[in-house]
C-alpha cells in the first residue's frame, strides 16, 4: 500500500467450470480443445423452439460446491434468464439463477501469515457457460465459436470481506483446493476452467462506509489476481490523495504491462431484466437428495491439514503447501505407504519435486515419479545405500522415467562407499594433491577442509559416503 | 405507475429498436394502457402468497449426463451471416 490512510475492501466473482461429460442444457461434449463449432446443436445455437433439459449431474456438482463451502442448500431453486446482446450469447440471454440459487451465506477460512481468517460467501448460483470471441481484422471483425457456450458453471460470489491482494490470493487458492478435493471441477485458471472477476475499493481507515469500487476483469492467474489488485490499490490510493474520487466502473488487468486500464465505458447501467426462465421448472431439493450429495463429500484441505499435523507431526507451514493441492496431499500420503519418515516425504515433494515441476511449468500428472519411489528413496537413504546428494540424481531419474530407486541405483551403479578402506585411499590421494590446501588447513583455515571434502567427492562421483569422508579427512590431516 | 417516453426510450435502447418520434408516443400510450389493465389484479390481495413462476405442477426435470451427437460443422454454420474458419463471423464487438 502506498499510503496507511486507506483500508482495501475486496470481494470476488470465481467462476469454475463443471467437469461434466456434457453441456448444461444439452447433449454436446464438454471436451476442451475440440475445433470450433464442432460441439453444437440447436439448443446451444439458441436456434428458436428448442428447449433445455438440465443437467442432473451439474446440479449434483453445483449443490456438492455449494455444501463444501458451507452454504446453505434452499429446499426450492429455479433458473431465470439474464437478458443482454453479445454475440457470444445466441439467445440474446444467459440462463442463470437471479432469487434462488443452488447456495446461500457460505465460508470458507484462509489463512494468511499464520493467521487464520473466514471469509463469507453470499451466494453460488448455476448458470451456463458464454462462448469464445476472437476478434480479428484488426478489430474490425469477431469469430464465433459456441463450443464453450453452454457448459455448467458456478459463480461464486465472496462478501466484501478481503482486506489485502494477498488475502484475495489465499482466498482463491483456498477456492480452487476445495473444488479439486470435491472433484468438481479442472480449476485451471490459466485454461479458463477456473476465473475471477474482483471488486476493490479503498476507505479512510476508521470509516464504516464502503468507498467507490472498480470492477477488475481479466486476471488469468493467481500472480495476476494478485498483482492487478495491487495496482488497483495504488491507483485509486492515489486518486485519493490527490483529493479526486474514484469512478465506478469496469477495468480491465493487463498482465503485460502490468496496469489495468478502463473498458469502453457502458453506455448505460447494466439492466439485465432477469425473470423466471419459463422453459425450465424449478428444482425441489429435499433432505434425502441434500443428504446424498453431503455423504458424497470427501476430506476437504482444511480438514487433511490438520490431520497431517496431528497424525503426521508435520509443521503447519508443510501441511499447508502439500494440502493445497489434492494430487500433491494424495502423492504424500501414497509415499507413506513405503517410509514412515513423514517430514522427509514432506521435505522431498516441497523442494525436488516443487521446484522440477515450477520450473518446468508441469503439473504432477505429467512426471513420471511414484509414491512408492520416494518412499523408497528415502528408506535408501536412512539405510545409507545412497548419500542424499545421490539421492537427487536418483530423484531426477525418477521423474524422467518413473523406475524405482533399487533399480536406478543398480543401474546406475550409485551404490554409496562406506567401505572406509576405500574412501581412505581416495582421502589420502587428494591429501597429496593439494599440499597448499593441506597447509591452509594446518594454518588455521578450517575452510580449507571443504574443499578436500569436495574434492574427494569429485574423486568418488559422488559415491563416497560424505561422514565417513569427513571423519578420515580430519584423522588424516590431523595425522 | 405510469411510463414515460423516457422509460419507452429505454426499454427500445435495451432492445436494440430504433423507434421514430411518433412510435415512441404510440408505443408509450400502448404500454400505458397494458400496464393499466394488470393494474387491476392489485387489487386481489396476495398476501402470503408464494409468487408463481410457472402454471405447471412439474419439477425437477432433468437428464443425465450422457453426450449426444452434435451437429456437424457444416450444418452448424449453415446459419451464418459470414463464416471464417469454422467460425460464425459478426461485426466487431468490443467491451
Amino acid at each position: 500500500m502506498p499510503s496507511s490512510k486507506y483500508e482495501t475492501v475486496i470481494g470476488l466473482e470465481v467462476h469454475v467450470e463443471l467437469h461434466t461429460k456434457s453441456k448444461i442444457f444439452c447433449g454436446c461434449s464438454t471436451e476442451f480443445g475440440a475445433p470450433p463449432n464442432t460441439h453444437t446443436c440447436p439448443v446451444c445455437l439458441g436456434h428458436p423452439g428448442v428447449l433445455p433439459v438440465l443437467n442432473r449431474q451439474a446440479v449434483e456438482y453445483a449443490m456438492k460446491a455449494a455444501m463444501a463451502l458451507n452454504c446453505t442448500i434452499g429446499d426450492v431453486s429455479k433458473f431465470d434468464r439474464k437478458n443482454y446482446f453479445y454475440p457470444d450469447l445466441p439467445k440474446a440471454y444467459q440462463i442463470s439463477q437471479f432469487d434462488q440459487p443452488i447456495g446461500l451465506n457460505g465460508w470458507i477460512d484462509i489463512e494468511v501469515n499464520g493467521e487464520t481468517k473466514r471469509i463469507g460467501i453470499t451466494r453460488l448460483h448455476l448458470e451456463e457457460d458464454a462462448s469464445k470471441l476472437t476478434h480479428v481484422d484488426g478489430g474490425f471483425g469477431t469469430l464465433v465459436d459456441f463450443n464453450r457456450g453452454g457448459t455448467p458453471l458456478i459463480e461464486i460470489v465472496s462478501e466484501p470481506d478481503l482486506r489485502s491482494p494477498e488475502e484475495a490470493r489465499a482466498y482463491l487458492e483456498k477456492m480452487r483446493a476445495i473444488m479439486q478435493y470435491c472433484d468438481v471441477s479442472d480449476v485451471k485458471m490459466e485454461e479458463g476452467s477456473m476465473r475471477c472477476d474482483a471488486n476493490i475499493s479503498l476507505r479512510p481507515i476508521g470509516q464504516e462506509e464502503f468507498g467507490i469500487r472498480a470492477e477488475l476483469k481479466n486476471m488469468n492467474s493467481f500472480r495476476g489476481v494478485q498483482r492487478g489488485l495491487e495496482y488497483e490499490e495504488f491507483r485509486q490510493a492515489d486518486i485519493l490523495d490527490g483529493g479526486g474520487e474514484v469512478v465506478q466502473e469496469t477495468r480491465r488487468w493487463d498482465d503485460a504491462q502490468g496496469k489495468t486500464f478502463a473498458m469502453r465505458g457502458k453506455e448505460e447501467a447494466h439492466d439485465y431484466r432477469y425473470f423466471p426462465d419459463p422453459d425450465l421448472v424449478v428444482l425441489h431439493i429435499d433432505d434425502a437428495w441434500r443428504e446424498a450429495i453431503r455423504s458424497s463429500i470427501p476430506e476437504l484441505p482444511d480438514a487433511r491439514r490438520v490431520r497431517y499435523s496431528e497424525e503426521f507431526g508435520l509443521p503447519a507451514y508443510d501441511a499447508g503447501v502439500i494440502t493445497a493441492s489434492k494430487p500433491l496431499a494424495d502423492f504424500f500420503e501414497g509415499a507413506l505407504n513405503f517410509t514412515g519418515d513423514a517430514k522427509a516425504v514432506a521435505n522431498w515433494i516441497m523442494g525436488d519435486l516443487l521446484a522440477y515441476l515450477n520450473s518446468n511449468n508441469l503439473e504432477l500428472s505429467q512426471v513420471k515419479i511414484t509414491p512408492q519411489g520416494l518412499g523408497e528413496m528415502i528408506g535408501l537413504i536412512a539405510k545409507g545405500t545412497i548419500s542424499s546428494k545421490i539421492a537427487k540424481t536418483v530423484f531426477k531419474e525418477m521423474l524422467e522415467t518413473g523406475k524405482l530407486p533399487a533399480q536406478i541405483v543398480e543401474e546406475k551403479g550409485l551404490v554409496q562407499i562406506s567401505d572406509e578402506g576405500a574412501i581412505k585411499g581416495i582421502v589420502e590421494a587428494v591429501v597429496g594433491a593439494n599440499p597448499q590446501s593441506v597447509e591452509d588447513y594446518k594454518a588455521g583455515k578450517q575452510k580449507a577442509i571443504g574443499f578436500l571434502v569436495g574434492q574427494v567427492m569429485k574423486e568418488s562421483k559422488g559415491k563416497a559416503n560424505p561422514g565417513l569422508v569427513n571423519k578420515l579427512l580430519t584423522e588424516v590431516l590431523n595425522s | 405507475m405510469s411510463i414515460t417516453i423516457k422509460d419507452v426510450q429505454h426499454v427500445a435502447r435495451l432492445a436494440r429498436l430504433q423507434l421514430g418520434p411518433e412510435e415512441e408516443a404510440v408505443l408509450t400510450e400502448q404500454m400505458n394502457a397494458i400496464l393499466q389493465y394488470a393494474e387491476k389484479l392489485n387489487e386481489l390481495d396476495t398476501e402470503g402468497v408464494q409468487p408463481t413462476t410457472h402454471v405447471l405442477h412439474v419439477s425437477n426435470v432433468m437428464r443425465e449426463d450422457v453426450v449426444k451427437e452434435s451437429l456437424s460443422l457444416e450444418d452448424a454454420l449453415l446459419n451464418a451471416p459470414e463464416e471464417e474458419d469454422g467460425q460464425f463471423k459478426v461485426p466487431a464487438v468490443m467491451e
